[in-house]
C-alpha cells in the first residue's frame, strides 16, 4: 500500500547485519548473568563513536536517567532498547547537546558534549521521534535547509541534495510538498536531511514508530543500506525488540534510567539459553524480561503523560 | 568480563560508489564564525519566502484587517477631524501606524509557530544543527520579519490608492525596510520568550491577546502622544511601537520625528529580544 513495500535503487543491504556476529567463541564471561554495563572500548586508535560515563539526568524528582555508561563503538549499529519511560529519549538528549550534562560525562567521537557542543553538532545527524520534516516545504526544500544549516557550500549542495534524496528513494517525490508523503515516506526524508549533513553518528529515536510492518522494513533497509556505504556509525532507540534483534549489532537493555544489559543480541540470548539450561530459543523479548526480573510490572506505570502522547501524536500523523 | 564489541570495522567508500554516494562521505566545513549569523538569518528566511510561494493564502487574508483599518477607520476618523496630527490628513497620519501595527500584529503571535515546531519535532532537530541558539533565534525574528516586509508593502499600496501621499524615495524606503524588520525581530522574540515561559499554545494565545491591545493603544500609532494621559505617555515612551510609528511618518510623510533615536530603539529592543528569547529557547528544548 505504502510506497515503502518497493525498495528504491539496487539497494542490496549487503550481509551488515546479525549473522555474522557470532564467529569467535563466547568468552566465559558472558554466562555470567550480570549485568555488562559499559563495555569496554577498543583500545584502538580510533575514539568511540558515543563514550558515555556516569550520566544523570533528572527531570525535578524524577531521575529519568541515573547512571548510565555505556560505549558505542565507530561503525557499528547500537540500539538503545527499553520500554516508554526507560530514560532511552533523556539519554539521547543529553547525547544531542539538547539537554545538559548535569553529571557524569558524554563523548561524541573524543569531544565532549557539555563542553564542545558545536562540534559534536557537525557530527550528528539527529532524527526525532517526532516527524520532524517541515509539511509546508517540498522534499527538497526540507533537505537543503539542513544542508545551509550545516554550511555545504552552494557549489555542491544541489548535488548532494539530490543525491540524498535519490539514496532514500525519493527522488521522484523531491518537489511534492512533504505534507503529501506517506508516514515511511517523512521518516526517510528525515533520514536524507540527516544525510545530507554527512554525519559521522546517525542517532534514531523511535525511527519506525506507529509505522505499518512493511514502511517499517523499508526504513530499516534504508538505514542498513546508507549504514554500510557511508560507514556511519548509527545509535537508535527503539522498543521493538525484533526490529533491535534483526538489526543492530550489539544493543543495550535500558530500564528505570539504567543500562541494565549491554551485548550483542545473539550472546544475550546465548547467555539467557544457558542460564534457563534447556533448548529454548529465547527471544531478545525473553532476555528483556529475565533482566528486567519481576519488575516488568512497574515498567508499564513508565513513560508519564507527555511521552505517552507525543508517541501516539506521531503515530496518529503517520497514519 | 569484558566482552569485545563486535562493532565491525566501518565499511569503505566502495559501497559508497555503489550507492553513488560518494560525494556525501565529507563532512562539510565549518564556515568562519562571523558567517553563522547572517547565513543562518539568510536560511531561515528563504524558508519562510519558500513557504509564503507555496501558499499566498495568509498574505491575502493577512491583508484584510489593515485595509478595513485604513477603509472604515481611517476615512471616519479623516472627516471627524478630532485627532490633532500637525496638519497633516488623517489618513495620512494613520497609514503609518497601521504598517506598523499590521507588522506587530503578525509577529506577537510568531511564538506559536516556535510551539508548534517544539511539538512536531522541528525545533529539536533545529536545536542540534551547528547553529548558536542566538543565531537560529535572529533566524526566527528576522524571518518573521519577510512576512511584515510583505504586509507592509501592501499596506503602502493600499494607502497609495486611497490617495495617501506618501514617499517613493528609495532611500527612504529601505529605512522604512529596516524600522520593519527591527521591530518585527522584536516583537517576534517577545512573542518567543513568553513561548519559552508558558510552553503552550492557549496560554501563549491569551498572553498574546492581553498584550497586543495595551502595545497598539499605548502607542502613537493612532494619535499624537500629546493626546494621551500621563500615565500612558510613560507605556508609550517605553514601547518600541512608538519608535517605529515615529521612524516610519518621518520617513514616509517627513514629518517632524527623531530617526537616530528611533533606530537606536529599535536596534537596542531587537538585541534584547534576540538575547531574552535565545536564554528562553532551551525550556523549549526539554
Amino acid at each position: 500500500m505504502t510506497p515503502d513495500a518497493v525498495t528504491p535503487e539496487p539497494v542490496t543491504p549487503a550481509p551488515v547485519t546479525t549473522g555474522t556476529v557470532t564467529p569467535e567463541p563466547v568468552t566465559t564471561g558472558t554466562v555470567t548473568p550480570a549485568p555488562v554495563t559499559g563495555t569496554t572500548a577498543t583500545g584502538g586508535v580510533a575514539p568511540d563513536a558515543v563514550s558515555c560515563r556516569g550520566l544523570r539526568y533528572s527531570f525535578g524528582r524524577t531521575k529519568a536517567v541515573d547512571g548510565v555508561d555505556l560505549t558505542v563503538v565507530s561503525g557499528e549499529v547500537f540500539g538503545l532498547l527499553g520500554p516508554n519511560g526507560a530514560g532511552k529519549t533523556t539519554a539521547i538528549r543529553c547525547l544531542t547537546t539538547l539537554l545538559p550534562v548535569p553529571a557524569g560525562t558524554v563523548q561524541v567521537f573524543g569531544h565532549d558534549a557539555a563542553k564542545e557542543r558545536m562540534a559534536v553538532r557537525r557530527m550528528i545527524g539527529y532524527v526525532p521521534q517526532q516527524l520532524s520534516a517541515d509539511a509546508s516545504l517540498t522534499g527538497r526544500e526540507n533537505v537543503a535547509l539542513f544542508a545551509r544549516l550545516f554550511d555545504v557550500r552552494r557549489r555542491e549542495r544541489a548535488e548532494r541534495v539530490a543525491l540524498a534524496l535519490e539514496a532514500v528513494g525519493l527522488a521522484d517525490a523531491a518537489d511534492r510538498m512533504a505534507g503529501t508523503y506517506s508516514g515511511g515516506m517523512i521518516r526517510r526524508l528525515e533520514l536524507a536531511q540527516a544525510l545530507v549533513t554527512a554525519p559521522r553518528l546517525l542517532m534514531l529515536d523511535e525511527p519506525t514508530i506507529g509505522l505499518d510492518p512493511i514502511a517499517r522494513t523499508g526504513v530499516w533497509e534504508h538505514i542498513t543500506a546508507i549504514r554500510a556505504a557511508t560507514g556511519m556509525t548509527v545509535l537508535v532507540t527503539t522498543h521493538y525488540m525484533d526490529e533491535a534483534d534483526q538489526y543492530c549489532d550489539r544493543v543495550a537493555l535500558m530500564h528505570a534510567g539504567r543500562v541494565q544489559a549491554l551485548d550483542t543480541p545473539e550472546r544475550l540470548k546465548a547467555a539467557l539459553r544457558d542460564r534457563r539450561g534447556d533448548d529454548s530459543a529465547p527471544t531478545l523479548e525473553d532476555v528483556f524480561r529475565d533482566v528486567v526480573g519481576g519488575d516488568l510490572g512497574a515498567s508499564e506505570e513508565g513513560g508519564d503523560f507527555r511521552d505517552v502522547r507525543r508517541t501516539r501524536r506521531t503515530a496518529s500523523r503517520l497514519g | 568480563m569484558s566482552a569485545a564489541p563486535a562493532g565491525r570495522p566501518p565499511v569503505s567508500a566502495e559501497p559508497a560508489a555503489a550507492l553513488g554516494l560518494a560525494p556525501l562521505l565529507t563532512t562539510p566545513r565549518a564556515r568562519p564564525g562571523w558567517w553563522v549569523l547572517p547565513a543562518r538569518v539568510g536560511a531561515m528566511c528563504l524558508v519562510e519566502l519558500q513557504k509564503l510561494r507555496h501558499d499566498r493564502t495568509e498574505l491575502y487574508t493577512r491583508a484584510v484587517q489593515p485595509a478595513l483599518w485604513l477603509l472604515i477607520f481611517g476615512e471616519t476618523f479623516t472627516r471627524i477631524r478630532a485627532i490633532p496630527t500637525g496638519g497633516v490628513p488623517y489618513l495620512d497620519y494613520l497609514a503609518p501606524g497601521i504598517i506598523a501595527q499590521s507588522a506587530m500584529f503578525i509577529a506577537i503571535f510568531y511564538g506559536i509557530m516556535i510551539i508548534w515546531e517544539r511539538d512536531s519535532g522541528v525545533l529539536t532537530k533545529l536545536l542540534v544543527t551547528p547553529t548558536p541558539r542566538a543565531a537560529l533565534v535572529a533566524g526566527k525574528a528576522f524571518a518573521s520579519g519577510v512576512k511584515s516586509l510583505m504586509q507592509a508593502a501592501v499596506v503602502l499600496v493600499l494607502a497609495t490608492l486611497l490617495g495617501v501621499a506618501l514617499t517613493w524615495n528609495p532611500l527612504r524606503l529601505l529605512g522604512v525596510a529596516a524600522a520593519v524588520l527591527l521591530a518585527s525581530a522584536f516583537f517576534s522574540c517577545l512573542s518567543m520568550s513568553i513561548a519559552g515561559i508558558v510552553l503552550t499554545r492557549d496560554r501563549l494565545m491569551g498572553v498574546g491577546q492581553a498584550i497586543t491591545m495595551p502595545l497598539f493603544f499605548g502607542s502613537n500609532a493612532l494619535y499624537p502622544v500629546d493626546v494621551m494621559p500621563d500615565w500612558l505617555r510613560a507605556v508609550s515612551a517605553v514601547n518600541p511601537l512608538s519608535y517605529q510609528v515615529d521612524a516610519l511618518r518621518g520617513l514616509l510623510l517627513g514629518t517632524p520625528s527623531h530617526l537616530l533615536l528611533d533606530f537606536l530603539v529599535l536596534l537596542a529592543a531587537a538585541a534584547a529580544g534576540i538575547t531574552a528569547a535565545s536564554c528562553l529557547l532551551g525550556r523549549l528544548a526539554r
